[in-house]
């Protein structure tokens, strides 16, 4: 760390990266900058910095604009995101991030004045084509939300309810095995085993946010996206679900909207920032943290805005 | 330049009194509407007891009958038909009173039991014909002026042509209450019979026969249909100004007065479609008309209530339109829709105004029992009650309306049990 642009107070010996919220802005000297030491965009431009092609591309967008009505939400955005990586979408509120993230599954549909234009392909596959139709994308592309939105039905139902209007089970035993599977990979099986026929809304918060992956896993996704998933949690079972995103991050390429930075910084390999509907940087998440290419990436990561 | 800290507590202490006096004025008005609300209900309700009360119960008076074979079967023969039962009701008061005689006085006397008395008399010995030949013990139905006379709604000290019943009659009813021959029993005409020109022998059966087919039609179309109509207005319809002018139409068509539904009905249904008139087919389609509105509307706040992030899990997974509705949507709203249906049902029950429009005002005798039959309803048997002379009709329209009532309750105690216990799923 030679190149270093931060400040005394929060250079950290190793490569944490700085949350915002454990570094309140007031605690900083103001203008006590060190001088910069690479040369940095500042301008929101067209460009994104970086690097938005990876290796091993599964999700690719290009050129992506989306309107809400009059409203240019997301501006010429292009991205590619490979086979089981974790990518973390991170911005201030309203910069478009969770707009991205609902074009990937196509979520976006359901709101009457979205319109989305430019190429969104999954696996080579035209997301926005005129033949494909959008069940048959999200039964591949799975979501997890930021509230835990179980249904109101048993746990049991809660998981099988995807294999069943898919048909993935031929009879009860194989759809048993689906649920408890599912249950399993969500670490949550042994909290519930024995008791399956009660309600899912009666869990705890954490648990249901399990729960909802269980069900969103059962459909056997080849993307999960995650909208803020550990935002109405608190700290613990914040914990189990990014140890949950680590394991499911050797199947599934895992897109995930946060809003912490530690989070961020804890489950993702690579970051993408989003700043007013466009994409300003994306980049290895130890580089996006130590050493952003970007002004506004910088002062978003260093708490100044946001 | 700000106002100074300790000067802000003093504005804000200052102001705490008219705070709490406004509060308090408030309160009182709330209250003392309550009250208003309350006391009405309530002079209401007692009216209604204190007048329908007596209705339940009916005068009868008990009469020796010789069921004399000379009288009913004179040459031989028992013909239910032509026997003269009446002529038997006749010799019983005869020899109930021996000191009666002259044609008018007796015509007076016979006036004082009810002319159910001989169908009462034919249906004893219908059911068991052995009887002829015996003399039977038997409480027959007073007519309805002994009636009233008995529950004090008759006042026998005014002058005797101000009444509708003599000096001599009041003197027969007091010596037979003397001998326990009068008593008053439970009025089960009240239940078992259709209307009647005479008071002790109309019931509401018809007319409530009439409201069951009738809801029966409006359940049935309505609540399919409303439902339908508001699945189709909240997830499917693309929003653009046809929606919202169809939902403004629906809106107002909820307010619209139910005459002019009855006049609908009376166009469409009997002119142009020439359906039978007074029949609770028209009925039940004019009020399915009515209550279509109401339970749209309902219909669609209850799917409204739905949280969206149930609807989005259900996308998430990759559930078609149709599966998030009928999955996930329909059961939540269900609750809310049913209400919202049986409020309509109730609204439709009470309903009178349009029932005129399409001939449901009729005197109907017989009990209907079909959908096509003519009948009345609950409520315009209450105008027509209402509507009548006789004194007797006035107690027995507090009692219809006492039954219209309970019904009410019950639909709307249903609606209240059935959000209750059903919310509790979710």
């Amino acid at each position: 760390m030679t190149e270093t642009n931060i400040t005394e107070e929060e250079a950290t010996p190793d490569a944490r990266p700085v949350d915002p919220a454990d570094a309140p802005a007031a605690h900083k000297p103001k203008g006590a900058t060190v001088p910069k030491a690479i040369e940095r965009v500042t301008e929101l431009g067209e460009k994104t910095v970086g690097e938005v092609r990876c290796e091993n591309p599964f999700i690719v967008t290009e050129n992506v604009d989306v309107y809400y009505g009059d409203n240019h939400a997301i501006q010429n955005v292009t991205l590619e995101i490979g086979k089981s990586e974790v990518i973390a979408l991170i911005g201030p509120s309203g910069c478009g991030k969770s707009t991205y993230l609902r074009c990937l599954n196509r979520m976006n549909d359901s709101i009457e004045s979205a319109r989305v234009t430019g190429k969104i392909s999954l696996d080579g596959l035209d997301i926005y084509g005129s033949d494909l139709d959008p069940v048959a994308l999200r039964a591949r592309v799975g979501m997890v939300f930021q509230k835990p939105n179980p249904f109101p039905k048993s746990i049991y139902d809660n998981v099988a309810y995807g294999p069943r209007i898919h048909g993935l089970a031929t009879d009860r035993a194989e759809l048993d095995e689906i649920v408890h599977t599912s249950l399993d990979r969500a670490g949550l099986l042994k909290e519930v085993k024995d008791r399956m026929d009660e309600p899912g809304t009666g869990l705890s918060g954490g648990q249901q946010q399990r729960l909802c992956i269980a069900r969103t896993i059962a459909v056997n996704p080849e993307v999960i996206l995650m909208d803020e998933p550990c935002s109405a949690l608190d700290p613990i079972a914040t914990a189990r679900i990014e140890d949950l995103i680590d394991e499911l991050s050797r199947d599934y390429a895992i897109v995930i909207v946060t809003h912490s930075m530690q989070q961020a910084a804890r489950v993702s390999k690579r970051v993408a920032y989003f700043h007013l509907g466009r994409l300003v940087e994306v980049d290895e998440t130890d580089r996006i943290f130590t050493n952003p290419r970007h002004k506004l990436t910088e002062d978003y990561i260093t708490g100044r805005i946001g | 330049m700000t106002v100074s800290r300790k000067n802000s507590r003093e504005i804000v202490e200052a102001g705490l009194a008219r705070r709490r006096r406004k509060e308090s004025i408030f309160r009182a008005t709330g209250m003392i509407a309550t009250a208003v609300g309350v006391t009405f209900l309530a002079v209401f309700f007692a009216t209604l007891i204190a007048q329908g009360s007596s209705a339940f119960r009916q005068t009868f008076i008990k009469l020796d009958v010789e069921m004399s074979e000379s009288v009913l079967a004179p040459d031989g023969e028992l013909d239910l038909a032509y026997a003269d039962f009446d002529g038997l009701v006749r010799s019983a008061l005869r020899d109930a009173f021996p000191e009666v005689s002259g044609r008018s006085e007796r015509r007076e006397l016979y006036r004082l039991v009810s002319i159910a008395a001989g169908f009462q008399l034919r249906d004893m010995v219908s059911d068991d014909p052995s009887l002829v030949g015996s003399e039977v013990t038997v409480w027959v139905p007073a007519s309805s002026n002994v009636d009233m006379l008995v529950k004090g709604n008759i006042d026998p000290s005014i002058d005797e042509s101000l009444r509708p019943i003599s000096d001599a009659q009041v003197g027969w009813v007091e010596s037979l209450q003397e001998a326990g021959r009068l008593e008053k029993r439970m009025n089960k005409a009240l239940f078992t019979n259709g209307d009647s020109r005479e008071p002790e022998l109309a019931g509401i059966k018809g007319a409530l026969m009439g409201s069951f087919y009738m809801l029966v039609v409006t359940v049935a179309l309505a609540f399919p249909i409303g439902v339908a109509a508001a699945i189709y207005l909240e997830e499917f319809a693309p929003r653009s100004r046809w929606s919202d002018l169809i939902e403004v139409n629906i809106n107002n068509l909820a307010a619209v007065p139910s005459i002019v539904f009855g006049l609908l009905g009376l166009a469409v249904f009997i002119n142009w479609m020439a359906l039978p008139r007074s029949a609770p087919l028209v009925g039940g389609l004019v009020l399915s008309l009515l209550t279509l509105p109401v339970i749209i509307i309902a219909s669609r706040a209850a799917i409204q209530s739905v949280p969206p992030s149930i609807r989005e899990a259900a996308l998430g997974l990759g559930a078609s339109k149709m599966q998030v509705v009928f999955h996930h949507v329909l059961p939540l709203a269900l609750p809310g829709m049913l209400t919202g249906t049986i409020i309509g049902m109730s609204r439709a029950l009470g309903e009178s105004a349009p029932l005129l429009m399409i001939g449901m005002v009729a005197f109907i005798v017989d009990v209907p029992g079909g959908f096509t039959d003519p009948a009345t309803a609950l409520p315009v048997q209450v105008y027509l009650w209402a509507d009548s002379p006789e004194r007797a009709f006035a107690e027995r329209t507090s009692a219809a309306i006492i039954v219209l009532l309970g019904f009410l309750l019950i639909m709307n105690l249903a609606a209240v049990i059935i959000r209750k216990r059903m919310e509790r799923k979710w």
